[in-house]
């Protein structure tokens, strides 16, 4: 994985596995990698690394089975919980940068109903 | 605190070439000692593994002044070459092995495969970057509480770097502590826990990597560049 050095290591990784989970490379209820493999997969932090879980772990994403290990969530709606979010950062982002360019709101409409 | 470093000097005759550095190195963290070369790094690490003594100012291990006791406890990547010439690469585990109590002659020969080396291989036939996976394996294959290296990543091409990066962080644990000098500091941006930029002899800046990339709203590559510019 690429990393862009502007945005904290943790939030990028972060996204990565809430992408991996939306595109079904993660599955609900699967075991995740201990923090040490996820360092060493993304060459990063072991202590970057913890507190990736510990973050997903706060957004109900995934649990720690003491003596077990890191498991993903098997709550269905945590999955829509993550695709509405990254649809609000996508649209929020694209209708700023239409703005930018002077497009209004009906010609972003029409452009949308060409390209979709 | 693994490491109490305070306003340590180190004069040579003619020059000084640490002016006065003062360094905590915390349990389990993986630190970046940056700086262009003649920047004190070396004689830095030599003071804490304990080849060389401070002109003033003191380095205690666990509490207690460098000695054989934190000499046991510290497993030190120099940038020359460590063994002799006429050596094998298994020889360099046998004598690393007689040396250090703490040497795990398994996870050495795991490493010496991983890093496709040949055994049967004679130091002086190495190539350089062969030569420096030779020493990297030596270093990390004892079970150390702090490792420095300096420099390990000098000289060894992309792919290889990553297998070196991937050692390391199996080496890091809540019990271990790394120190890497580096003037490759892109290489060492995602690995670290804490940033130590050298200049000329002196602490320039320090500081936990994420705080000091929020702080200064800048990557730590960044900063390197803006310090030392």
């Amino acid at each position: 994985m690429d990393f862009d050095n502007t945005v904290p290591i943790y939030l990028q990784v972060i996204r990565q596995i809430k992408s991996d989970l939306i595109q079904g490379n993660l599955q609900l209820g699967e075991k995740m990698l201990s923090t040490r493999e996820l360092a060493i997969m993304y060459q990063i932090n072991p202590n970057t690394a913890s507190r990736i879980y510990k973050e997903l772990e706060l957004e109900g994403i995934c649990f720690t089975k003491r003596g077990l290990g890191t498991y993903v969530t098997e709550d269905q709606n945590v999955l829509i919980t993550i695709k509405e979010e990254m649809a609000d950062t996508a649209i929020t982002q694209f209708v700023e940068s239409m703005k930018s360019i002077g497009f209004t709101k009906e010609d972003v409409v029409r452009l949308v109903e060409q390209h979709y | 605190m693994l490491i109490d470093c305070k306003n340590v000097q180190k004069k040579y005759l003619s020059k000084t070439a640490v002016e006065d550095i003062s360094i905590e190195i915390e349990k389990g963290k993986i630190y970046a000692l940056l700086g262009p070369n003649g920047s004190g790094k070396t004689t830095w690490m030599k003071m804490v593994a304990g080849l060389s003594k401070p002109t003033s100012g003191y380095i205690l291990f666990k509490g207690e002044p460098i000695g054989v006791k934190s000499k046991s406890k510290v497993a030190y990547m120099p940038t020359e070459p460590f063994y002799y010439n006429y050596m094998t690469v298994q020889d360099v585990g046998k004598y690393y092995q007689d040396f250090f109590a703490d040497f795990d002659i398994q996870r050495y020969n795991s490493l010496i495969e991983r890093m496709e080396l040949n055994q049967k291989d004679k130091a002086r036939n190495l190539s350089s970057g062969l030569a420096a996976k030779l020493k990297i394996a030596a270093t990390l294959a004892r079970k150390a509480e702090l490792y420095m290296l300096d420099e390990p990543l000098n000289g060894i091409d992309i792919i290889a770097r990553e297998k070196i990066i991937t050692t390391i962080l199996e080496g890091a644990s809540e019990d271990a502590s790394i120190i890497i000098s580096s003037h490759l500091v892109d290489e060492l941006e995602k690995v670290i826990d804490f940033a130590i930029f050298i200049k000329n002899g002196k602490v320039a800046l320090q500081g936990e990597a994420e705080r000091l990339r929020e702080e200064k709203n800048a990557s730590i590559v960044e900063l390197y560049k803006s310090i030392y510019a």
